[in-house]
């Protein structure tokens, strides 16, 4: 289940949604994020990179935030401008330091099995940012510049 | 949809031909069980054929590489075949290039065992 709450004012558009702590979860949120971007004119290959960043940040959310916790959910923003999609992954979990995450290319930790998420997010889109969510947990939030329509 | 996983012999190369998605879940872990299941069986030379896999995520990278380390503890080889180029993209990003031996031919990968 979720909960959806669309706002349109000016040229701002944002859809703020609750996620429940479920890998169904990473699903709904690539696809309301790739409807929003479709609509917004990005093209196929940025797609799939905008799509693959999302479901990244969101099984974040699910599996190392919330801990697949059926009492906290996961908190989608998403906002579009003339000039670029805006959205925020947010989880109500303990939170955490990026620094404590090894880094996925320094060779002896190639062969990790795990810890190439935030990575791969840095990788597919245009900013990123990770911090502390209020009151509790962590969220990221991935931008995407949008082409001007000519 | 996720990943659907056959295997055939090619001479004393088992190729595993892999189609869909491999992601956190059921598409990682069935690739895990398989590797293992080779590797135990004594499968030293696997050529994994990703030509029909159309996404993979941060887990399912972590599955490649956990297969790569089983069949490598067992003494075998594990290479790639096929990928495409969001794959491809993947394994630069990831720096797993460095790691993994990727082939675009079957024929020339199967000779690489020899």
């Amino acid at each position: 289940m979720s909960a959806m709450a669309e706002n349109q004012s000016g040229e701002v558009q944002t859809m703020e949604v609750l996620l429940d702590s479920t890998l169904e979860s990473v699903d709904e949120a690539e696809s309301i994020v790739l409807r929003i971007a479709g609509e917004a004119g990005v093209e196929e290959d940025d797609l799939h990179a905008l799509g693959m960043a999302v479901r990244e940040a969101a099984v974040n959310a699910v599996v190392h935030g919330n801990r697949y916790n059926a009492r906290k959910k996961v908190h989608l923003n998403v906002s579009r401008t003339p000039d670029q999609l805006s959205i925020t992954i947010g989880d109500e979990g303990e939170g955490f330091e990026q620094k404590s995450i090894p880094d996925p290319l320094a060779p002896d930790n190639l062969l990790r099995q795990s810890g190439r998420g935030l990575l791969l997010i840095r990788a597919f889109v245009d900013e990123f940012e990770l911090r502390p969510r209020q009151p509790r947990g962590t969220e990221v939030r991935l931008v995407k510049y949008l082409a001007k329509a000519s | 949809m996720s990943v659907k996983l056959s295997t055939r012999q090619v001479g004393d190369v088992t190729v595993i031909d892999a189609s869909g998605r491999i992601t956190l879940g059921e598409g990682a872990s069935t690739f895990r069980d398989m590797v293992r299941d080779l590797s135990a069986a004594g499968h030293k030379k696997l050529l994994l054929n990703l030509g029909d896999v159309t996404y993979i995520d941060s887990s399912g990278i972590g599955e490649l590489v956990s297969g790569f380390t089983t069949v490598t503890n067992h003494g075998g080889q594990l290479k790639l075949l096929g990928l495409n180029k969001r794959v491809k993209d993947l394994l630069q990003i990831t720096k797993l290039y460095t790691v993994f031996e990727v082939h675009d031919d079957e024929a020339s990968a199967i000779r690489s065992f020899q």
